[in-house]
């Protein structure tokens, strides 16, 4: 019975092409008082994490393409739908109501979990998923979906980039901290894997924790966790951010904190001054009222792939788009200088990273030095031979 | 001395035909972005003879058709300064609007017609009274400006659109438009004006446009060996005098391609520095400079050799260079 409601809704799109063969509907689904987004968490203005809902990226992105589009005789829109919750009747009612109103590409915004859970529920019905928040190494591997294409760097990639540079740096021996979230296991597993391919040596793996409790209090006393071992740098995996931020100029020793905070590496920063990076982040800061982020940004170079895919495929065809899209003829200019395109064998955009501090970049990887056979921005995260994803 | 303006510039075009107009100074001036100076150096011993300070992030220069004034546009101060040749101070500031980077002058020079990136607009400021008179919407980023010899259409590309817009700036209206490659840069045109030659900083390439259909002819594509298509991203350009030969500087790629315009074969490609955006041929077309953004200096190109003969320390990021002669 599924299949043929499919194919009524194939036929449907088949009698309205005419009619929308010029135009290109983009959805947004995000998630009703997110809390990634509320007030108090957005002030603390944690590094690496959201200023704000990344929709902003996806308006400024449309809005900067519209001559383009118009000059090739396209029409773009933008519609945004928010799930009530992040169960799996909320989420695909939303998403539903996306796909009613013409859209064939969907951003979304979601927690790994519920983006996983509509991935998979979706899997045939011609919908083009692009997550633009989510860094989870699961959905580019195990999870991973035809139709689901990755905008923000994944962990592994962060994971990498950040890794190059200590190489780089020749600060080889790093310490880490872990906190009590699985988030946090799973932060840890990617620095580990690139701390063994780069060839760091993690000297130790200590636990913290934030607690009222008192017996506890040593798991949260940096000066304690940081003792008895040297090491060139501090890492710390700390996906909530508190912890982190206060770990700075903590530690016993004068040594770098990287990771979930001092050098933390991002899809986006808006401390970037080259390749016309300064032009965007002023576009966004006049249409958000906030500097950009890293999601705002995946969000942002999600709609500038397809209105690029769009400019090759004759009346934005949804499948010869997310053919073009996944395909070696791509190029997307993401302003961080390379040249951009989806990895065929797991739908991630390959992206430089930005090791940020406050306010600015150390430095961009894939760092000098750091080859690959084929493409230098491959050499963050999974490569072809090492994927997880069997679809 | 803005009274006297109008009837110098109706001299100076009048005479320009005769190249020997030129006051031929041999000043070598090179803007650098992050020094807010403009510095000229002495064309045949390559020393500094003075930096010129201006507004915020000096980038494109450009001669009067006189070449009494050096016109500089300051990206982070909004305006285009007016550099006097011969006291090699700032005389003037033209308000122009927010950031711009590239501009061409009118062949009469009385108009001066400038990208804003930040409005997606070409600004047109008439330069005797430093007003603007009106501006074209065009698409996102614009960036290169290039005047027909004729004065009847400027032509602008757009980074974010990949376009290049062909702008009837009496009309105030974009009347064609052409896909080129990705990122689009900068300009230059055969002597004759049939072919418009682009940069595609993304693109690896430059787009060749038939200025009669406003159609792409061709596209160059640039291999220099040990380099990847990804390390190619080419800006800067410029022509010979006699229309035969083409230099692309190619960015990441450290090298600057030297191309027969004829046949459209790639003949050479010459180290130079780090990140090679602006290049400027000198008169006699024997010595070609190029700036080189990462580097901090600029490397002088022997033309009969094809090879950097000399790298001279510039200003924190070079950005275009301009030669008095």
């Amino acid at each position: 019975m599924r299949r043929l409601r499919l194919a009524a809704c194939l036929a449907a799109v088949l009698v309205v092409t005419p009619a929308i063969a010029a135009e290109l509907a983009i959805g947004f689904l995000g998630l009703a008082d997110d809390p990634r987004y509320e007030r108090t968490r957005l002030e603390h203005q944690f590094q690496g994490q959201p200023g704000g809902s990344p929709l902003a990226g996806a308006e400024v992105a449309i809005e900067e393409s519209e001559f383009a589009a118009e000059a090739q005789g396209l029409k773009l829109r933008l519609d945004s739908a928010e799930a009530a919750g992040d169960d799996a009747a909320s989420v695909r009612g939303a998403f539903d109501g996306l796909v009613a109103g013409g859209a064939k590409f969907v951003l979304v915004d979601l927690p790994p979990a519920a983006l996983d859970a509509l991935a998979q529920a979706t899997r045939t019905g011609g919908v083009t998923l692009i997550n633009v928040s989510a860094s989870d190494d699961a959905l580019r591997a195990a999870r991973c979906q035809p139709q689901l294409l990755h905008t923000m760097p994944s962990e592994a990639m962060l994971a990498d980039g950040l890794a190059q540079y200590l190489v780089s740096r020749k600060w080889r021996k790093v310490l880490v901290l872990v906190g009590p979230r699985p988030e946090d296991q799973l932060r840890l597993a990617a620095f580990t894997a690139a701390a063994r391919r780069f060839g760091l040596k993690i000297v130790d793996t200590r636990s913290f924790r934030l607690s009222n409790d008192p017996r506890e209090r040593d798991l949260g006393n940096v000066a304690l966790l940081t003792a008895g071992e040297d090491y060139d740098a501090l890492y710390i995996a700390d996906t909530d951010g508190e912890f982190a931020r206060d770990a700075n100029y903590r530690g016993q020793l004068p040594r770098p904190t990287v990771g979930s905070a001092g050098l933390a590496p991002e899809a986006w920063h808006w401390s970037w001054e080259r390749n016309g990076a300064p032009q965007l982040n002023n576009r966004f800061l006049k249409h958000a009222k906030r500097p950009m982020r890293g999601a705002d940004w995946a969000a942002w170079v999600a709609v500038k792939a397809l209105v690029e895919a769009a400019g090759h495929v004759p009346d934005a065809d949804p499948a010869k788009l997310l053919a073009y899209l996944r395909g070696p003829e791509l190029v997307v200019d993401g302003f961080k200088g390379a040249r951009l395109s989806f990895r065929a064998w797991d739908g991630q955009l390959r992206q430089p990273v930005f090791l940020a501090f406050g306010n600015g970049v150390a430095a961009s990887a894939p760092v000098d030095g750091f080859l690959h056979p084929v493409n230098a921005l491959d050499t963050l995260g999974p490569d072809q031979p090492d994927t997880q994803c069997r679809r | 001395m803005n009274r006297m303006h109008p009837l110098a510039v109706a001299l100076a075009a009048a005479l320009l035909a005769a190249p020997a107009v030129a006051k031929d100074t041999g000043l070598v001036f090179i803007s650098s972005e992050k020094d807010n100076a403009v510095t000229a150096l002495d064309g045949k011993t390559l020393e500094v003879v003075k930096v010129i300070p201006t507004g915020k992030r000096p980038r494109d220069l450009m001669f009067s058709p006189d070449h009494t004034k050096l016109y500089a546009a300051c990206g982070d101060a909004d305006r285009v300064d007016v550099i006097d040749v011969a006291t090699l101070a700032v005389t003037g500031r033209i308000p122009v609007g927010e950031d711009p980077e590239m501009f061409d002058l009118s062949p009469d020079g009385r108009t001066l017609y400038v990208s804003r990136e930040e409005d997606s607009v070409l600004g047109i400021i008439d330069l005797a009274t430093r007003k603007q008179t009106g501006e074209v919407k065009v698409g996102g980023e614009p960036e290169g400006v290039l005047v027909s010899a004729d004065g009847r259409t400027v032509y602008v590309t757009s980074e974010v659109a990949s376009l290049v817009s062909a702008v009837d700036p009496v009309a105030g209206k974009v009347m064609k438009t052409a896909k080129v490659g990705n990122r689009p840069r900068r300009f230059a045109m055969t002597p004759d004006g049939t072919q418009l030659w682009v940069t595609n900083e993304l693109g690896a390439s430059v787009s060749i446009i038939e200025t009669a259909g406003h159609t792409v002819a061709a596209t160059l594509k640039f291999e220099p060996k040990g380099f990847r298509a990804d390390d190619v991203s080419p800006v800067g350009i410029t022509m010979s005098a006699d229309g035969r030969t083409a230099y692309v500087a190619l960015g990441k790629a450290n090298h600057v391609a030297v191309v027969d315009v004829a046949s459209r074969a790639v003949q050479d490609y010459i180290l130079v520095g780090k990140r090679a955006w602006g290049l400027t041929l000198d008169r006699s077309g024997q010595r070609l400079f190029v700036a080189n953004g990462l580097s901090d200096d600029v490397s002088v190109v022997d033309t009969a050799t094809r090879k950097a003969v000399k790298t001279i320390r510039a200003g924190r990021v070079p950005h275009s260079i301009a030669i008095d002669d």
